[in-house]
């Protein structure tokens, strides 16, 4: 793509100016939280992977499905319009949750642009839970050969929905610790896998988002928590974003990102999903 | 569908045959090589190798379904997907009561009362419907001799005495109560293996297992090599997919042990942080819950049980439908009971903590 007209000096490679132009022109994903926003410089990527990791009850999971709810906020309110892949190896997507995560969005957006009524009727039709639900494409995996088979899968599947833009692995970490008895085989396949996830990402232009859980590792005199699958696995990602308790808060720490310093940011988890931190936070259920 | 032959997926004939002749018989032989290491084995070039994993991947990946569907069939299946534990509160809070299909974890320090909760669950299990039961067959791995039949029955006696006065009831009730006494881990796997063909057969409707932590300290974790057939994963993974497969809930319970300071519970970015809050910890007498970390991301429903402060508290610790609330408890003649209807709200990782004061817990 040179852009004064002249032949590419390599085939298939990019200028840096054009590149920048092409990332000023992406649109972030929004996770719900501003602060956490902020630190990622707007949102989860497109085009790019990102690691979310933590400890259990910290809020993976909610994180995921918010990503998934916020991906379809329509264009005209600033989001991408796009539809999700939940792949969930753990079977913790509750679906009442996801209702429950939707309505909180779509209330958010009726707050934030009161005057709606007056946009096309179809936009409002839109702003179902239901609608929402329905542009989430699940699928349950129960082994690391499904794991295999669906990343695989998805190439074909993503040409088929063109309007997918972002791809959620929750946990990416599960089944690869479960029964793999030949460690170096195991890192062999997780390379391939992520190489695969990278250029999906690349390719269809949407943001892959997988979430990993914690292990404890013996590094500097004594046991530390460390992300999971092990220090070849961690280069695999463009960025990641560590999930943690600080004091009585949950805060989102910036680990690795290829333009962002590390940062840490303050959030929560509301009736309505991921939120920014506020005095007095607390979840209300609803029984359907 | 990893074990998916080969044989049935209709691939295109060449490559059937290339697969058949190399002894590559299921997608997982297939998938869990790396293209290079494909092309090797079935001495082909890369678009051959490529041609075979897309193939095979098609076939061997789940059907996909939109979020939309898996909520209209939730509604379809009834019953709200729960099962109520009569504790109104905690109920509430859950979103229901215990999630079915979910792995749902009790812990907490000795004689608080967990065994009595899953008496408790068990024989509202066995219940017909009209009374908020699951009208079905309830299989208790009793793994420390804990189950009491007589307590059992106290139970029901005290809970629904309509019921349980009538003495054929009772005797019926209580016959829908499976007890299994594994003595080790490997009659523990039997009989899971075993339960597998039987749960559905016999319309078995709740697993709970009592405790878990007992049967793997049979087990010394550590002399086990590397990861071949480590026993705990695999506990795990078949208590999840009998409990999603057979669509009941799966109840576990897990003891406590105290921390050591080998317990890692701080990111390398946060070591500054860790040498303050040290030596404050360490006077409080916290416990952590046996098993492990592993243990704790898979469970999706976390409950702990803990005492302090002259009382006992039930927490919902994990939960993706929850509020981090406490509730106080007692245990009395129609099993547990809650003090107060409302939770207290726990902020903060104090929600995942476990106390037990030097109380004698057992004094009531």
């Amino acid at each position: 793509m040179a852009s004064d007209g002249d032949p590419p000096v390599l085939a298939g490679a990019q200028n840096a100016w054009d590149m920048l132009s092409e990332e000023q022109s992406q649109k972030h994903i929004t996770t719900g939280s501003g602060n956490i926003n902020n630190i990622l410089g707007g949102g989860i990527h497109c085009k790019e992977v990102t690691e979310i990791g933590g400890v259990p009850g910290v809020g993976k999971t909610q994180l995921g499905i918010q990503l998934a709810i916020n991906v379809q906020i329509p264009v005209e309110y600033g989001g991408l319009g796009g539809k999700a892949v939940y792949i969930d190896t753990e079977g913790s997507f509750m679906v009442e949750r996801v209702y429950q995560i939707a309505e909180g969005c779509i209330s958010d957006i009726l707050e934030h642009f009161p005057h709606s009524h007056e946009k096309s009727s179809s936009g409002q039709r839109k702003l179902q839970p239901e609608h929402f639900l329905a542009d989430i494409f699940y699928f349950r995996i129960c082994s690391y050969t499904e794991q295999i088979a669906v990343i695989n899968y998805l190439e074909k599947f993503l040409g088929e929905h063109k309007d997918v833009r972002i791809v959620i692995i929750d946990s990416v970490t599960f089944h690869f610790r479960q029964d793999f008895d030949d460690l170096a085989l195991r890192t062999r396949v997780l390379s391939g896998l992520s190489l695969k996830l990278m250029k999906i990402a690349k390719a269809y232009n949407l943001a892959v988002v997988l979430l990993n859980q914690v292990t404890t590792k013996f590094t500097e005199g004594s046991f530390q928590l460390t992300l999971a699958l092990g220090d070849s696995w961690s280069h695999s990602c463009t960025n990641r974003l560590i999930l943690y308790w600080n004091g009585n808060e949950r805060y989102a720490y910036l680990d690795k990102s290829p333009s962002l310093p590390v940062a840490s940011a303050p959030y929560a988890v509301t009736g309505k999903g991921v939120r920014d931190a506020v005095s007095s936070n607390c979840k209300r259920v609803r029984v359907m | 569908m990893a074990n998916m032959p080969v044989s049935e997926m209709q691939l295109p004939p060449h490559l059937a045959h290339l697969l058949a002749a190399r002894r590559l018989t299921t997608a997982k032989d297939v998938l869990s090589l790396p293209e290079v290491e494909l092309m090797a084995v079935l001495d082909a070039g890369l678009p051959t190798a490529r041609a075979a994993v897309a193939h095979v991947s098609e076939a061997a990946c789940p059907p996909c379904q939109t979020a939309l569907e898996l909520l209209e069939e939730r509604v379809r299946l009834g019953g709200g997907g729960r099962l109520a534990t009569t504790l109104c509160g905690l109920d509430e809070a859950l979103g229901g009561g215990i999630p079915v299909g979910k792995l749902t974890e009790v812990v907490g320090p000795s004689g608080i009362g967990k065994t009595q909760f899953c008496l408790k669950l068990a024989t509202l299990a066995a219940l017909p419907e009209c009374y908020g039961g699951l009208n079905g067959r309830v299989v208790y791995m009793d793994t420390e001799s804990k189950f009491s039949s007589r307590r059992m029955i106290e139970i029901g006696q005290n809970s629904f005495p309509q019921i349980f006065r009538q003495e054929a009831l009772a005797q019926k009730m209580a016959g829908r109560i499976l007890v299994m006494r594994p003595a080790s881990l490997a009659d523990f796997t039997k009989g899971l293996e075993q339960m597998k063909v039987t749960l559905l057969q016999h319309d078995v409707k709740l697993l709970i297992v009592d405790s878990m932590a007992a049967l793997m300290s049979l087990e010394n974790e550590k002399a086990t090599a590397g990861f071949r057939h480590h026993p705990l994963r695999w506990a795990l993974s078949f208590l999840k997919s009998i409990a999603e497969f057979s669509r009941i809930p799966v109840v576990v319970t897990n003891q406590v042990r105290s921390q050591s300071n080998d317990d890692g519970y701080h990111f390398s970015f946060e070591v500054d942080r860790k040498d303050g809050n040290n030596c404050a910890e360490r006077f409080d007498s916290h416990l952590v819950a046996a098993l492990g970390i592993q243990w704790a991301h898979a469970v999706t429903v976390r409950l702990v049980f803990e005492s302090h402060s002259g009382h006992r508290f039930i927490k919902v610790a994990k939960s993706p439908m929850s509020p981090a609330v406490a509730f106080p408890f007692i245990v009395e003649s129609s099993g547990i009971k809650l003090l107060r209807e409302e939770g207290i709200d726990v902020t903060g990782p104090e929600i995942t903590s476990i106390r037990c004061q030097g109380q004698n817990v057992l004094a009531q």
